[in-house]
């Protein structure tokens, strides 16, 4: 028996790793500190009713950004190792199959459990407020991806400590990703962890497309919304064409690992190559699904802060949309040397060329948007403004690495490495930050510390070039993607250094954004006025952070920048145009709500069951956490009592709360 | 705060120039090539990066300018126009600007697209020598059909030749470059892809795999050497004469998984080659496989120039001489 015991968790547990297991005994700590915590504060109750059966965009919006920045916290993590490990490959500081393990997860977490959700946060955050809507269109849907994603996104990581982390690279190349390639567990973990959060990501995609289209405010014509929610239009349809391919071309893999199926297998008709052309499809308009949205918030932060209006409205719309069109045409560029021949060849190498032309518009748009305005730099333009020279850069890499014949000498080598890091980090994470800093007194209701946030803003931009200008120079020498170590005689050594250098500088930027928060929460500044940064669209008409309905009255919208223009008339003293008077004069209505429900969450954690049960292949646990998933859908067909209402009084309680404080 | 911080800022600054200068341009070698198709490559690189530069630095400067310019401060003399956001003009030029830039980098891409497709052969006088390369976990093997030859992360052959190495893999994917001499190209299992390289002079060149194929990958690098035809003629009889035969025993050994040292080998199995690239294939079957198992008779290696129609136009002369030998096969 206790030799069964033993045998089993030597399996099941990651062993023999010092690394590891000061993980493990970590995770477990803070697991166990936890859940003193909660006992001891009684706050199990709360956590339940506030936050976990919530079906608020705006909660959800929080939940998604601090799952993200811990995503954020465990890829730097991998990325670190990996960087020391290269500094210095002769401490063999990780073996190959230890490093191999970390530069997929490095790439896994980083796209899709730290950008995605991120991303999402911020969707959830603003969108609504931004088009005067109360919430998303299916406010239980979007609780039901985010715990799809979160459930998916543990199922992904802990393969870390049970099982083995998958080593097939991040995009799982077959046959090394086949059972042939990677007999473990790791990458059964790999394809269910995806899996569920892939079905989450499509949920909001659907959902905000609808929300978007269905849910503005009365007067909002599309012409009239905001940049950002444009390029969220744009990321979420994006997200609707390419996200079935992953979960198809997943399934195969999944059919080929657990039945024996031969879709991408070497022998019985399998070709590993439709793998690498479908993954693609999916995976470069992934890059242009996080990209899109980065776009909108920088053009929405270089209109507040040059106290002007966006430059070339409807060109930017123009942009997004083609660029979103042309990101599934553009697939066969990450594999150029695949032989496919000079026709093949030359039509993506084309089409990738294309892209250029409405990115490069965009940037000249945000160019002329603060030529001839009045410009400030707190730190949302600090990032915005960073972001343009480092992306242009990037961009341009970029159209290098396009250039098909070219790309037999750049790919797969750290130049490669250097560009993609580069339009990702400078273009969707600086984004991201800068949402992150733009709406975060909207969120909250209380602002950052603005000198912290400048050290983590010159550490994240030193640290990223000196990271990764290097790595151009080591793609020109030749060193290739994935090596765990080189021969001293190649010189690669003293650019590695210098890289790994730069990774720390971005490590200690961390830490700095991480303190810039706990200092902002300990020295409360409130931030009453509900518009923070004297902004321009409907977010910051209404109080911070944004009472449970989001809008007491329902807004009547009558240009773009709204707010700014109503603003405007007050500060001229015109009187109020009539429509907009008529609304805000209306009596307050009860306000329709959907309902708190456990359901997402509990389903989810069905679906984390049945995932981790098809990962070991233990039957009746498949079994359990798939009848958990039916009775959950069951159970929320046979609910009928979904929604209620916020009666005046209550409204009228909140507003004045909200609105007294100022 | 603010002096401590430039000082760091500095040194850091300093710190790099001097790393990056403490090495030397010869370990650029990428930019440094030693062959045809690596020089086309390095021209295409240069005129790509110049035809960038031409919008990226002005797009620098202006922001630069733009910024500094409007910045908010007291009596500034800067005009601010609030509700100024549209200008058919301006935004003309600068849909046009990134337009005509990629029209010329596009016209530049497709030709040289054509002109450096990696199976077309090289123009010389001299007969191109066919190395046929596997990729195995984690070691690669060379087999020489014309010397009856073989060797294992080693290759060697003469400056001033076309050679043309036929790429497949018996395990996953790698992708076969050597720097110098030109771009790489994938070695994929059930398929040989061809792709014409040639050193103009002779050398030690660094050559590796360049796509993930798991847990040793890293250790699938070797030197290619470009010397005299003599020195090679005579390297192939010293081969020839002292070294050990590959057996079919052996070729098994070489397949378990594993970094391996140099080896060479004084004969082959008779086509080995072609039985690892058609290894897949079923009786009978007309999959994607037996498509391109072109490699099934190995010489008939110009599929991608037909199928593209290379033969059209310009390249007809050229590709013609390459391509029609083969065409039987299909």
């Amino acid at each position: 028996m206790w030799h069964k015991i033993k045998d089993f968790s030597s399996e099941f547990f990651v062993t023999g790793d010092p690394l590891i297991l000061g993980a493990q005994v970590s995770i477990a700590i803070t697991l166990v500190a936890i859940v003193f915590t909660l006992t001891y504060f009684k706050k199990w109750r709360w956590l339940w009713t506030e936050w976990l059966t919530t079906v608020d965009h705006k909660r959800i919006g929080i939940m998604y950004i601090i799952a993200s920045i811990l995503m954020l916290f465990r890829g730097g993590v991998d990325a670190l190792l990996m960087r020391v490990q290269l500094a210095a490959p002769q401490l063999e500081f990780l073996h190959a199959d230890h490093y191999n393990a970390i530069f997929t997860t490095h790439g896994v977490i980083m796209i899709l459990f730290m950008a995605m959700p991120l991303m999402f946060g911020l969707f959830n955050i603003v969108v609504p407020l931004q088009i005067g809507a109360r919430d998303v269109a299916f406010p239980f849907l979007n609780s039901l991806s985010f715990w799809m994603f979160f459930f998916g996104a543990m199922l992904f990581n802990v393969s870390f400590i049970i099982g083995g982390s998958p080593d097939a690279g991040w995009l799982a190349y077959p046959p090394l990703s086949e059972l042939s390639g990677s007999p473990g567990v790791g990458q059964d973990f790999y394809i269910w962890g995806i899996q569920i959060s892939g079905i989450g990501s499509l949920a909001t995609g659907i959902n905000f497309v609808v929300t978007i289209l269905k849910m503005r405010a009365p007067g909002m014509k599309l012409m009239q919304m905001p940049m950002f929610s444009w390029s969220v239009l744009s990321s979420c349809v994006t997200i609707m064409f390419a996200f079935p391919i992953l979960t198809v071309t997943l399934f195969l893999l999944f059919l080929d690992r657990y039945l024996g199926a031969h879709f991408f297998t070497l022998d019985g008709g399998g070709n590993p190559m439709m793998y690498i052309n479908l993954i693609w499809m999916w995976g470069h308009p992934e890059v242009y699904i996080v990209i899109l949205p980065a776009f909108g918030i920088f053009s929405e932060i270089v209109a507040t802060f040059s106290k002007k209006k966006l430059f070339g409205y409807k060109s930017m719309v123009f942009a997004l949309m083609s660029i979103s069109f042309f990101s599934f045409f553009t697939w066969a560029h990450h594999f150029f040397t695949m032989g496919s021949g000079a026709n093949v060849n030359a039509f993506f190498a084309i089409t990738t060329m294309l892209i250029a032309i409405p990115t490069g518009v965009k940037v000249f748009n945000w160019l002329f948007t603060m030529y001839r305005g009045k410009l400030s730099f707190p730190t949302p333009m600090l990032w915005t403004i960073a972001f343009i020279p480092c992306f242009v850069v990037g961009g341009m890499t970029g159209v290098l690495l396009s250039v098909a014949p070219a790309d037999f000498q750049f790919h797969n080598s750290y130049f490669l490495i250097a560009h993609f890091h580069q339009v990702l980090i400078g273009g969707v994470v600086f984004g991201y930050f800068a949402g992150l800093y733009y709406w975060w007194p909207k969120m909250f209701g209380f602002r950052l510390h603005e000198g912290l946030g400048k050290w983590a803003f010159w550490f994240w931009n030193i640290g990223f070039y000196v990271c990764f200008m290097p790595q151009y120079a080591l793609g020109l020498m030749g060193m290739t993607r994935r090596f765990n170590e080189y021969d001293f005689d190649m010189g690669w050594q003293p650019l590695n250094v210098v890289s790994t250098v730069g990774a720390f500088l971005m490590g200690l930027a961390f830490i700095f954004q991480v303190w810039q928060i706990a200092h902002s929460i300990k020295f409360l500044k409130k931030e009453t006025s509900g518009d923070a940064w004297d902004g321009r669209t409907l977010e910051w008409s209404i109080p911070s952070p944004a009472p449970m309905y989001n809008f007491a009255r329902t807004p009547v919208v009558t240009s773009q920048d709204d707010w700014w223009e109503k603003k405007q008339r007050r500060l001229r003293g015109e009187a109020e145009l009539p429509e907009v008077a008529a609304a805000e004069k209306a009596p307050l209505e009860p306000i329709h709500m959907p309902r708190n429900s456990g359901i997402p969450f509990i389903m989810s954690t069905c679906w984390f069951v049945a995932g981790f049960g098809f990962v070991w292949d233990w039957k009746w646990m498949i079994v359990l956490g798939l009848a958990g998933v039916i009775i959950s859908m069951l159970a929320r067909s046979f609910s009928y009592n979904t929604d209620y209402y916020i009666p005046v009084d209550e409204i009228e309680r909140t507003e004045a709360a909200a609105r007294g404080a100022h | 705060m603010r002096s401590k911080f430039r000082m760091l800022a500095t040194g850091l600054f300093l710190a790099m120039v001097f790393l990056i200068s403490g090495c030397s341009s010869e370990q650029y070698i990428v930019l440094d090539p030693k062959g045809p198709i690596g020089e086309s490559q390095k021209d295409l690189i240069l005129i790509s990066t110049l035809l960038c530069a031409v919008i990226i630095v002005p797009v620098l400067i202006l922001t630069a300018i733009i910024v500094w310019r409007y910045r908010d401060r007291p009596g500034r003399k800067a005009a601010y126009k609030p509700e100024w956001e549209h200008n058919t003009k301006l935004e003309v030029t600068w849909w046009s600007i990134p337009i005509v830039i990629i029209i010329i980098l596009g016209a530049v891409t497709v030709y040289y697209t054509y002109k450096l497709e990696p199976s077309k052969a090289i123009a010389s006088d001299k007969e191109p020598i066919t190395i046929q390369v596997t990729s195995m976990d984690w070691k690669w093997l060379f087999k020489y059909p014309g010397e009856d030859i073989a060797t294992v992360n080693y290759v060697k052959f003469p400056e001033d030749t076309p050679i043309r190495f036929q790429l497949t893999s018996d395990t996953a994917m790698n992708s076969f470059w050597i720097p110098q001499l030109g771009g790489q190209l994938y070695s994929m299992s059930g398929m040989a892809m061809t792709l014409y390289l040639q050193a103009d002079e002779q050398g030690s060149y660094y050559g590796s795999g360049a796509n993930f194929n798991g847990e040793d990958f890293a250790q699938m690098t070797f030197t290619a050497d470009a010397v005299s035809q003599e020195e090679y003629d005579a390297w192939v009889e010293e081969v020839k004469a002292d070294a050990p035969a590959l057996t079919m025993d052996g070729y098994k050994e070489l397949q378990k998984p594993g970094r391996s040292d140099v080896q060479l080998f004084s004969s082959f199995p008779e086509g080995l080659f072609e039985q690892i690239v058609t290894q897949y294939v079923e009786e009978g079957s007309s999959g994607a496989h037996s498509h391109h198992g072109g490699g099934a008779e190995a010489s008939t290696d110009e599929e991608a120039a037909s199928d593209e129609h290379a033969s059209h136009g310009a390249e007809e002369t050229e590709a013609a001489n390459a391509s029609h030998e083969g065409h039987a096969g299909h």
